[in-house]
């Protein structure tokens, strides 16, 4: 299940610890992001302080959050355009409850609710329809979208209910921003969900082999419904989040949100045919591209270059991971 | 004696390992023309790596290899095929929606003038070459409508318009029936009066006297010995391959007036079984048997519920249960091993243990707090069934993708053992396994069905397995079953002249 088993070591004449801890994948890939950091760091010396490597993990939290939903659904061998879509519909959901009087809790739940429930629609359309999730989620990120401008007329809600901006602006004894708790509490959760629970141990199966998954008595159909209603739940938390630093909900948030959680993932080196990959790896992915983003900021770069950016490290990860796959094949 | 001419293949000294793990040592291997060089060894002794190296699916790490006595070196399969090397694989590389005539000429399709494909000539090209392999098929048909056997002899047939002069064959035979293997055969002497060298790897041991003319064995990674066919003795040969000799086996008898498990009743699916009756008592081995294509694994995929008959009738220990999907069918305690191990059996991606485990965690048995799997029940149950079975691989949280072709099966074997469905359908079991591991699948049959009270449905192509293992012999052909013998009746031409027999 974990990385090192799945895909053997590049080090393979070495033996011993180092070689299972440097052949696990989301380990190597923390030595990139180190070295990316102290690349970084030489560039510019606001880069490398504790403060601004704070604020890393604080922009990529929402990345973040939505690539661990992600995971999964790429491990089970399928894919979710809609994240965007539901990271807009959930805010906006939120926000019109906390208008509507549902209360600090109540709107929260809310919110997570309708991220679920459309994962629900994502899930039945896949699963029990038996359609390809690139055209489910892809309808779906229409659809969703739609429902999030619908909700207020298109127009974001200001003023959230007191309170709720802890989620996003709080700061854990003054220093460590809320979102980065979440974040690492979600991801050990989804690893401990990966490892050790039947969910978890399903969803390599029926990514590696659906039809063997079946015959083995895995109830394939409930446990897709119920990887698309994870990753909408987990993209409506990374909703809250978002909210509560804008103090507001929009509409129109969460635009390519799904380019940056898919990048995420592969730069985790997840297999986009399923059934191989580190939940680990895909947080160290997302760190990636919020380290990149942080960077050009900081060099001054200008925002349309991020993007190209950000494109480009996806491509080249994906063609990387491809050239090791293949060396070791051979 | 003196070489009158240079060898058509020589490899010299080819080493190879995988992730730190050397799997062939200084392998030396050779092969005129006009002859079969036949490779045998136990499961992962290296036979399909160095045939990959010949092929240049791998890259040897050191070694050099010779053609017509000139070294050569491959980089890409396309270059060993381009020098007249080509495989006839197990799993089939064929594009199965294009058809025939397309995969025959695939890279190489006749053009007319303004560029586009000349379907009539293309046609033309590929009739010419399938008559060429004796193949009797239409060359516009998808080769997704053809059978195995005719697969088979399209790959040749490929390679053939490829003038391959080294033509690898592994495992050919091994899901092939026995028409269908003579068919093979036949072929495979015209090839060699033609000048083609065949590799060919097999662990049917009986099949050596008909077609090689030398036989190599390979024993981890090592050649132990090359024999010409007059030398080769198979109990020999056994001994070079696994180290000891067969054991004596008894397979035992089930209790007289043990209880019926399982009665299937009027089973009919339009077009491919029709009005199936039997019964299979607890502690009972029931082979099913009869040509490729009689519609034994359609009956075994209606029993469990992969596609449900249109009629008729299933009774578990005396209760008619109604199975419409596989999750029914473990339910009510049945198991079904299938005969395609890459496409309904094992998760590539995954290891091991998880694949071996799968069944067992998905019947919801001995979570932690009923909701947690349980790690340590885990390695104890795979390490148990991997040493009993000789599964090779470094360890077990390896990905199966990586595990030679009878490892693989082992790994499927273990899964529905682990299962402990009591009733386990076992569709082609031992496909691929070699013959000192399938004397201990067998045991493990015997013993789940004689002593832990299971009932074994098994569908073998092998009869001298089903001969081996069963109580009773079931014989179908045409979709029906057309009779039923006991132990004591069986014989190998007996099962054959039920199963030829025609309407
Ligand atoms: N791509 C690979 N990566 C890692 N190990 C491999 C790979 N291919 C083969 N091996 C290992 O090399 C060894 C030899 O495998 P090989 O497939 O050549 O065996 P084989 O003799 O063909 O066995 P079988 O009779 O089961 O087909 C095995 O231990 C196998 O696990
Ligand atoms: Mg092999």
């Amino acid at each position: 299940m974990q990385q090192s088993d799945a895909r053997p070591s590049r080090f393979a004449a070495l033996t011993g610890p180092l070689s299972t801890l440097l052949s696990n994948q989301a380990v190597s890939l923390f030595f990139i992001l180190l070295l990316l950091w102290l690349v970084l760091g030489a560039m510019s010396p606001v880069f490398f302080t504790v403060n601004n490597i704070l604020q890393i993990t604080l922009q990529g939290a929402v990345v973040a959050l939505v690539a661990a939903g992600m995971t999964f659904v790429i491990l089970s061998g399928g894919i979710d355009l809609s994240v965007g879509s539901i990271f807009a519909f959930s805010a906006m959901v939120t926000g019109i409850a906390m208008q509507s009087e549902f209360g600090l809790f109540g709107s929260i739940a809310a919110g997570l609710l309708a991220g679920t429930a459309v994962g629900f629609l994502n899930g039945f359309g896949v699963a029990r329809l038996g359609l390809p999730a690139f055209i489910v989620t892809l309808g779906m990120m229409s659809i969703a979208r739609g429902g999030a401008l619908l909700l207020n007329n298109g127009t974001p809600i200001f003023g959230l209910v007191d309170g709720f901006n802890i989620i996003g602006q709080g700061r854990i004894a003054d220093v460590i921003p809320v979102p980065t708790i979440i974040v690492l509490v979600v991801y050990l959760i989804c690893w401990f969900v990966l490892r050790y629970t039947p969910f978890g141990r399903f969803t390599y199966a029926i990514g590696s082999n659906p039809e063997a998954a079946r015959l083995a008595g895995v109830r394939v159909s409930l446990q897709v419904i119920g990887i698309y209603m994870l990753s909408g739940l987990l993209t409506a938390v990374a909703a809250m989040v978002e909210a509560s630093r804008l103090n507001s909900t929009q509409p129109a948030g969460g635009d390519g949100l799904e380019l940056n959680a898919i990048g995420a993932v592969v730069i985790g080196g997840t297999s986009l045919f399923g059934g191989e990959g580190s939940i680990f790896a895909s947080l160290i992915g997302a760190l990636i591209i919020a380290t990149i983003r942080n960077g050009l900021t900081i060099l001054g770069i200008s925002a349309f270059w991020q993007n190209v950016a950000t494109g480009a490290i996806i491509i080249l990860a994906v063609y990387l991971d491809r050239l090791r796959r293949n060396r070791q094949g051979s | 004696m003196s070489e009158p001419k240079p060898y058509l293949l020589e490899m010299r000294d080819i080493c190879k390992s995988f992730f730190g793990v050397q799997v062939l040592h200084n392998m030396h291997f050779d092969l005129r023309a006009g002859e079969v060089h036949v490779l045998v060894g136990e499961n992962g002794a290296g036979k399909s790596t160095l045939m990959k190296i010949l092929s240049a699916a791998y890259q040897a790490d050191s070694g050099h290899i010779f053609i017509d006595g000139q070294a050569v070196q491959f980089h890409h399969p396309a270059q060993a095929r381009a020098a007249g090397i080509s495989t006839i694989y197990q799993h089939f590389s064929q594009a199965t929606h294009l058809s025939i005539a397309e995969n025959l000429f695939l890279g190489n399709l006749p053009r007319n003038p303004l560029g586009m494909i000349d379907y009539r000539r293309l046609y033309q090209l590929a009739r010419a070459a399938l008559e060429a392999v004796g193949a009797t098929v239409d060359p516009r048909l998808p080769v997704r409508r053809l059978g195995i056997g005719d697969r088979q002899l399209v790959e040749i047939a490929a390679a053939l318009t490829r003038n391959a002069r080294i033509i690898i064959m592994d495992e050919p035979t091994a899901a092939l029936t026995d028409r269908e293997v003579d068919r093979l055969f036949a072929l495979v002497h015209q090839l060699k009066a033609q000048g083609v060298g065949i590799i060919y790897i097999s662990h049917r041991l009986e099949e050596l006297h008909h077609i090689a003319d030398r036989v190599t064995v390979l024993r981890d990674g090592r050649s132990i010995g090359t024999q010409t066919i007059a030398e080769v003795e198979i109990d020999n040969l056994v001994r070079m391959m696994i180290g000891r000799d067969l054991q004596a086996f008894d397979a035992g008898a089930p209790e007289p007036d043990a209880f019926e498990v399982l009665r299937i009743e009027g089973f009919t699916r339009a077009g491919k079984y029709e009005d199936i009756n039997f019964t299979l008592r607890r502690g009972e081995i029931v082979a099913l048997t009869g040509l490729m294509g009689a519609g034994r694994t359609e009956v075994a995929e209606g029993i469990f519920g992969v596609t449900p008959p249109d009629s008729g009738a299933i009774y578990v220990r005396g209760q008619r249960v109604q199975i419409n999907q596989p999750g029914d069918a473990l339910r009510h305690d049945i198991g079904f091993l299938t005969e395609d191990r890459a496409a309904t059996g094992l998760g590539m991606a995954l290891n091991i243990r998880e694949n071996m485990t799968l069944p067992y965690w998905a019947q919801g048995r001995d979570y932690i707090y009923g909701l947690l799997l349980n790690h340590r029940r885990e390695r104890q149950l795979t390490d148990d069934y991997a040493r009993s079975l000789n599964v090779r691989a470094r360890n077990l949280s390896t990905a199966v993708k990586y595990l030679s072709g009878g490892n693989q099966q082992k790994v499927v074997l273990a899964k529905w053992l682990l299962a402990r469905s009591s009733i386990l359908i076992a569709d082609e079991p031992t496909l691929g396994i070699d013959i000192g591991a399938k004397e201990e699948v067998h045991r493990l049959l015997i013993d789940f069905a004689r002593q832990q009270g299971g009932a074994v449905l098994l569908i073998s192509s092998d009869l001298p397995e089903a001969l081996k293992l069963s109580d009773r012999i079931l014989v179908m052909a045409h979709g029906r079953l057309v009779g039923e013998l006991s132990r004591a009746e069986a014989t190998e031409k007996r099962i054959m002249a039920f199963a030829f027999q025609v309407e």
